[in-house]
């Protein structure tokens, strides 16, 4: 299953590099996003809960922009038969996680890395911080991952999408701004170690339910 | 993998929403046999065929594979078959030879095949070139070179011949030569030739029961 699994994030991989579907769009966005930010910002400091804030508002739209599309061109493409011919339900979810999960890495590492040179933020805490974003990542990737599976059949994926995966990640979203926050000021493990346990547990629910309903979706 | 195959439904009834568009079909297919299923357009044919490979499910009735009597798991199915359709495409942004190859990474097994099976529907020539550019009957070999590239016990056509040329017709029949000797062929047609190829029909029209048998 983990080798098949890895055939099918290999073969996204390669589609996403023959065709930068999504890296090209969503670059884009991502640098206007940051500059307009930084131009309405002036010279004025903002606080860290405005950064955290910020920055998870950006890799929410920038992700949820990106990752639907795994299930989606598969669907209007007609190629997801091919899958469904080749492939039990269960490696397909797993090598669309995979691919969805290293994909935010790439997005996020972007964000973060160009929102703190154009708005030169300071983090305090370098090593949470990185934890808080890499869990935050697997959260999201998830959740964005079954939604992208869920609205692959129906007909307004593009505004379904958003809609449906704003109120589910809302508590993954409040926690990692929380913590981000923290982190920013520079905070020890003990003041944020709540925010990772709740992370990390819906991460593990999310995972857990999406191979469980996965089956369902995939065969109609 | 090779053994004693047997398909068989038992009042296999499939609608959509409210209209029913086929009731009780019974059938049993077994290996060493071609069926053609036939009926006119809308009849249910392509929906009957997605039904036997398990990417649709009946309304009522069963269907089951057996492998030497046993029964095959529904999520297994597709391990044991073939499939060409018009509604399957393959990946555009990859070359021929590519799209075989991710195919059976995915698959895990048919690595050995690839040439070869190039080399039966004739696209060996052309087997770097992106399918983008492919014309459709080449496209349409390139789906009978991914159904059989695993040699599956079960090969599954819907209207294989469609944009195939006069050469590309023989390759569909010397497939279906070889593959029910000692395998099962189901072909979803209209077409006179295709249907001659098979040595039986599931009549789809008279929805009234049909038995079919291939021994
Ligand atoms: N997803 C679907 N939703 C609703 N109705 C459908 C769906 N798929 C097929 N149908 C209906 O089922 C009937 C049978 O369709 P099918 O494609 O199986 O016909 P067919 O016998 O293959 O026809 P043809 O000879 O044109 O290929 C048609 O009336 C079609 O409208
Ligand atoms: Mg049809």
């Amino acid at each position: 299953m983990f080798k098949q699994a890895w055939a099918i994030c290999k073969k996204d991989l390669n589609s996403e590099i023959r065709t930068r579907y999504a890296v090209n769009s969503l670059l884009m966005f991502i640098i206007v996003v940051i500059s307009v930010i930084r131009f309405s910002l002036g010279e004025e400091k903002i606080t860290s809960e405005m950064n955290a804030g910020l920055l998870w508002i950006i890799i929410f739209f920038s992700t949820s922009n990106g990752l639907s599309r795994v299930f989606v061109s598969e669907e209007e493409r007609g190629t997801s038969l091919v899958l469904k011919l080749t492939a039990c339900s269960q490696s397909v979810i797993l090598g669309k996680l995979i691919f969805n999960t290293i994909l935010t890495f790439i997005i996020n590492f972007l964000i973060i890395f160009l929102y703190i040179i154009i708005t030169g933020l300071e983090i305090k805490n370098t090593g949470l911080f990185s934890l808080i974003v890499t869990l935050g990542n697997l959260g999201l990737s998830s959740v964005l991952t079954i939604i992208a599976a869920l609205i692959s059949k129906a007909n307004s994926k593009a505004t379904l999408y958003p809609v449906l995966a704003f109120p589910l990640l809302l508590p993954l979203l409040l926690a990692a701004i929380s913590a981000t926050t923290l982190t920013i000021d520079g905070a020890p493990f003990g003041s944020i170690s709540g925010e990772v346990q709740m992370i990390v547990s819906f991460t593990i629910v999310v995972v857990t339910a999406s191979f469980l309903l996965f089956e369902f979706v995939w065969n109609d | 993998m090779s053994g004693e195959f047997k398909i068989k439904a038992v009042n296999l009834t499939r609608k959509f929403d409210r209209r029913t568009i086929f009731e009780n079909v019974n059938f049993e297919i077994n290996s060493g046999s071609a069926i053609a299923i036939t009926g006119k357009n809308g009849s249910g044919k392509s929906t009957l065929i997605k039904i036997i490979s398990n990417l649709l499910s009946q309304s009522s009735g069963s269907i089951d594979l057996y492998e030497n009597n046993n029964k095959v798991k529904r999520e297994n199915i597709f391990r044991y078959i073939g499939f060409v359709s018009p509604y399957l495409n393959l990946y555009d942004e990859f070359s021929g030879f590519e799209n075989l190859k991710l195919i059976s990474n995915i698959r895990g097994e048919g690595h050995n095949n690839i040439d070869l099976v190039l080399q039966k529907v004739g696209l060996y020539q052309r087997r770097n070139d992106l399918l983008k550019i492919y014309s459709s009957g080449m496209k349409q070999r390139l789906k009978i070179a991914f159904a059989i590239l695993h040699n599956p016990q079960i090969l599954l056509m819907d209207e294989p011949t469609s944009n195939l040329d006069h050469d590309g017709v023989s390759i569909v029949d010397n497939i279906t030569d070889e593959y029910k000797i000692n395998k099962i062929v189901i072909i979803a047609t209209n077409d006179e030739h295709e249907r001659s190829l098979c040595s039986s029909d599931i009549n789809l029209n008279d929805s009234s029961n049909q038995k079919i048998n291939g021994e």
